[in-house]
């Protein structure tokens, strides 16, 4: 089998595959970071690790720009033949929140450093000068940001857990092969041709 | 002498004579010891930031004094001890961070300390002092630069700067999004004592 970099109608290609897990890991560590930095009690603690946070977020950004891009170039494997109508329009739906999630939470928080009073510089991982977003700097500014950032990562917590068991689902219960082309793009089974 | 010779020579004599009359009298009147007026004085402090543009922010509570050596100026003496618990950036939150364990740690470590070792005069109204800064426990050497701005009715007023590496006392939280310099400017304005 060819080294498979694009999409096909029954499979993902290592580019996605790839972007898949390293957002996946990558979003959940920032939810995880996120809900951290907030609660230690050393304030220089605190202080790192939102730093680690706001470069993380920035790296996250790039890569999902990147992937939205990929998905729009390529083709995306078809669901099992036997997906009812329902569960396609739900999975696409919450795919479609999936995306505007990972797109919407860095730019809030971006949105968040930016309008703050503190003007605490942005440098991913020390290395350049992220500029600020072109928001108001207030008080009122910063809270407003600060709390879209927390409920849009209260709900991608949710979705995330929802995205994670229906996977699981797929392949405990359904016995398809959803989960496994995700994992892997070798020849398989295709169940998305109608029996 | 004709009156216009007089008041040549007169002008010629106060042009000549009158500087040095006034930098012999302020060194000769300034000799004793001073009390640093925390009203008429300040320490300010600037740390620049990444991209541009710096905090800055000032210690309201200090106490300190000086002693003006008259016979030898390089056996002067500075001390002052900064209350880190009265910084004052303008933004509390940063205030709160500053006094917090991450930089202060005004809580355990209530005062700052500069004791001077040696006043070197480098001209006739400025002087490098070295000593040794003491802040969270850590005491290193460090210089500053002192310009006598006035001096009258037992009042003398210095301003002082220097750079001092925050690294150098566990604090250097931040950079390098912040510098690791922390640029001081003080005046320091004493009473006689």
């Amino acid at each position: 089998m060819a080294f498979l970099i694009r999409n096909t109608q029954t499979r993902y290609g290592w580019i996605a595959i790839l972007l898949h897990w390293l957002i996946g890991l990558l979003f959940i560590g920032q939810i995880a970071l996120g809900l951290a930095m907030v609660r230690v009690t050393s304030q220089r603690t605190a202080f790192e690790l939102i730093q680690l946070h706001k470069s993380f977020g920035l790296l996250l950004l790039g890569l999902i720009l990147l992937r939205l891009g990929w998905r729009l170039a390529n083709v995306m494997p078809r669901l099992p033949a036997k997906t009812g109508l329902l569960e396609r329009r739900t999975a696409s739906a919450a795919h479609f929140a999936l995306y505007a999630l990972q797109l919407l939470l860095p730019l809030t928080g971006w949105a968040l450093v930016s309008a703050s009073v503190l003007e605490i510089p942005t440098m991913p991982f020390d290395l350049f000068v992220m500029p600020n977003l072109p928001v108001a700097v207030s008080d009122a500014g910063e809270a407003w940001w600060r709390a879209a950032h927390a409920y849009l990562a209260y709900a991608a917590v949710v979705l995330v857990a929802v995205h994670v068991l229906a996977a699981l689902r797929h392949h405990f219960r359904l016995g398809d092969t959803v989960l496994i082309r995700m994992i892997l793009p070798s020849r398989q089974r295709d169940d998305t041709e109608p029996e | 002498m004709s009156f216009r010779r007089l008041a040549l020579f007169t002008l010629a004599v106060i042009a000549i004579a009158g500087p040095a009359a006034y930098a012999a009298t302020s060194l000769s009147t300034a000799g004793g010891r001073y009390t640093i007026n925390p009203a008429g004085s300040s320490i300010r402090f600037s740390i620049g930031k990444a991209g541009g543009g710096s905090l800055d922010g000032a210690f309201a509570r200090f106490t300190g004094n000086i002693r003006v050596d008259n016979a030898d100026a390089d056996r002067s003496e500075v001390n002052i001890t900064i209350m880190p618990a009265s910084v004052d950036t303008g933004q509390g939150r940063i205030d709160a961070f500053l006094r917090s364990d991450a930089v202060f740690d005004a809580d355990n470590d209530p005062e700052i300390r500069f004791r001077s070792t040696s006043v070197r005069r480098t001209g006739e109204t400025t002087a490098t002092i070295t000593g040794n800064l003491t802040a969270r426990g850590k005491t290193s050497p460090e210089k500053f630069q002192a310009e006598l701005k006035s001096f009258g009715s037992g009042t003398i007023i210095f301003r002082v700067t220097g750079r001092v590496l925050r690294s150098r006392y566990g604090m250097d939280v931040g950079t390098p999004i912040y510098s690791n310099v922390v640029e001081f400017d003080m005046t320091l304005s004493g009473r006689r004592s």
